[in-house]
């Protein structure tokens, strides 16, 4: 009798335990799906085009990178692309950072008339599809003398409702008592704004200054769009143009990709909790 | 001069309204006048009334793209979510370490340009020797596996992104492999909020994993999955970057992988008919919101 209870709770702990197994083994298929796609881009980048039409196909590293390194740089001058990535992604999240830091102030720390309808106004803006304005948005480009600049990548989106949205979340939280002191002390308004509300905006800051950036490094419609000379491509638009010069050359094409993706995995896996928790954050509150 | 404080918040929400106003509702309305007439650009703009609505509902290729980017749609959107579902779950309640490293792993496809996913995914996809054709062969030449890939008239080499059959479940796949791990992360915080008393409660009354998950979660994750999947559905619609990497502006083999994004593209910037194109995007906006709207009723009362 005591034994068979012995047994009995044996078996359920090996039950458990296989059941456990069975969780990693499932979780762990899911990172090999995931990281699979990312590891046999490196094993291209490192392959001649011989090898890589050719069956079986390869499956581990070769010592063709310098090669296609070398047909990548003939082909496109990339580090003016990744450059021209940095500043447009840069600039963009700055001007983004400021303008919709000054506009979630604006929303969350003062009583105006017509408050409540204009913050509905703003956030119903964010239903609309991007793509309704695209052909007018393109001729007005022309119009300005903007094509083949990084203006129309920069500027359009800099006061956005997503983000003011975010900042007007986070700043609500600051008390309005550190206002009042500081306005009894004489400061102004928009000196309140830089010396008080945004240091104490940081976290929001950050989480709005990765998805600005993400974003614009990773789009291409527009940049596809605006930009005509490989000179003012930016990451996206080069890769895309990389295919037609290179188009039997996947080495190179991996190449490419590889360096072009780089800066931004780079920057998550150091910072990819708060990467994640920003993100999340913002999307739980949009 | 001093900002007063009556004036300070009007000047400081003025540039969101002032940049909307210029760059996204005169385009807008703009992209309407322009729906009904013909305009390449530079010669003379010419009223077309309803002639480009017209054409465009009468357009075969344009039916042809609403149905590539709903079957893409759907093909993913229903992956993305179940596959997200059961992997928060997993991490939420299964008591695995490493939870941080898992998160991370699954989120680096949403952060990766789609442009260069759709790069790297040209080459698994490759046939001939593609990688994933590689292991097709190898799955055929298996015993058990290989008669049943043959039973349902699989044969090697498949052309992933040739064949008009494979063309759309190929952008679907990379469309799952790049936003699952989005919504995981989605989920995984939905469920955080979810009180840990409730599964205690469930666990001292004896109740299952599996009763747990669709007695407990699933009903405290509606408000979350409604938003994720109206979001899965409204940006799907809108897929533009990957399909053109993969397939070309046509989208390919007898255009079964052309979205309606991607026939705007062409109908306004390839052919210059920026009247025609405008029609289209509103056209596709009507979908959308025609979309967004019986989800929203079938999702609130179904489930």
């Amino acid at each position: 009798m005591r034994q068979n209870f012995a047994g009995s709770n044996n078996s359920g702990k090996f039950t458990k335990k296989l059941k456990k197994i069975l969780l990693y083994i499932v979780l762990l298929a899911g990172v090999l799906a995931t990281l699979f796609p990312f590891f046999y881009m490196i094993v291209l980048a490192t392959r001649g085009r011989s090898e890589i039409f050719n069956y079986p196909p390869p499956l581990w590293f070769g010592d063709s990178l310098e090669d296609n390194y070398q047909t990548l740089m003939a082909s496109l001058p990339f580090y003016k692309n990744i450059l021209n990535s940095l500043i447009v992604s840069t600039s963009a999240t700055l001007l983004t950072l400021f303008f919709c830091a000054l506009g979630g102030y604006g929303f969350a720390k003062y009583e105006f008339k017509g408050k409540d309808k204009l913050f509905f106004l703003m956030l119903a803006t964010m239903m609309i599809p991007m793509l309704l304005g695209v052909i007018p948005w393109y001729i007005m480009m022309t119009k300005f003398g903007w094509l083949n600049s990084f203006k129309p990548l920069i500027i359009p989106g800099a006061a956005n409702a997503f983000g003011i949205f975010l900042m007007t979340q986070f700043m609500e939280d600051i008390p309005d008592e550190l206002m009042e002191a500081a306005r009894i002390d004489g400061a102004g308004e928009f000196e309140m704004f830089y010396k008080i509300v945004l240091p104490l905006s940081l976290p929001g800051l950050g989480t709005l200054a990765i998805l600005t950036f993400l974003g614009s490094w990773n789009n291409y419609l527009q940049a596809l769009l605006v930009l005509e000379t490989e000179a003012k491509f930016t990451i996206p638009v080069a890769l895309s143009m990389l295919r037609g010069k290179v188009d039997q050359n996947w080495g190179a094409q991996m190449v490419g990709t590889a360096m072009g993706i780089a800066p931004i995995i780079g920057v998550f896996i150091l910072a990819s909790k708060q990467f994640i928790a920003g993100i999340t954050e913002g999307s739980m509150k949009g | 001069m001093r900002l007063k404080k009556k004036h300070a918040p009007y000047v400081f929400i003025s540039p969101f309204f002032i940049l909307f106003f210029i760059f996204g509702a005169f385009p807008i309305l703009f992209s309407l006048y322009l729906s009904f007439f013909r305009w390449d650009g530079m010669t003379a703009m010419r009223f077309a009334g309803l002639g480009n609505y017209r054409f465009v509902l009468t357009d075969p290729w344009f039916w042809q793209s609403i149905y590539n980017t709903l079957s893409i749609a759907i093909m993913t959107t229903i992956p993305q979510h179940v596959f997200a579902i059961g992997f928060a779950f997993i991490l939420h309640r299964g008591m695995v370490k490493f939870k941080e490293f898992f998160r991370t792993a699954y989120f680096l496809p949403y952060i990766t340009a789609p442009v260069a996913v759709a790069m790297i995914f040209t080459t698994l996809f490759g046939s001939p020797f593609g990688i994933l054709n590689a292991a097709l062969s190898g799955l055929l030449s298996l015993p058990l596996i290989g008669d049943l890939l043959q039973l349902l008239n699989i044969s090697y080499p498949i052309r992933w992104l040739g064949d008009p059959n494979f063309i759309r479940p190929s952008v679907a796949a990379l469309l799952t492999w790049r936003f699952t791990g989005w919504n995981i992360i989605i989920y995984y915080a939905g469920l955080q909020k979810i009180p840990k008393g409730l599964y205690e409660a469930a666990s001292i009354d004896g109740a299952s994993t599996r009763q747990t998950f669709f007695k407990i979660t699933l009903p405290l994750l509606r408000p979350i999955m409604f938003f994720a999947m109206l979001m899965s559905i409204i940006g799907n619609m809108q897929i533009f970057d990957e399909p053109i990497i993969l397939l070309g502006v046509m989208g390919g083999t007898n255009r079964a992988g052309l979205t309606t994004a991607m026939y705007l593209y062409q109908t306004a910037f390839g052919w210059t008919e920026f009247g025609t194109g405008s029609a289209i995007a509103y056209i596709l906006c009507f979908f959308i919101v025609t979309a967004s709207i019986i989800f929203n009723k079938y999702f609130r009362r179904e489930i």
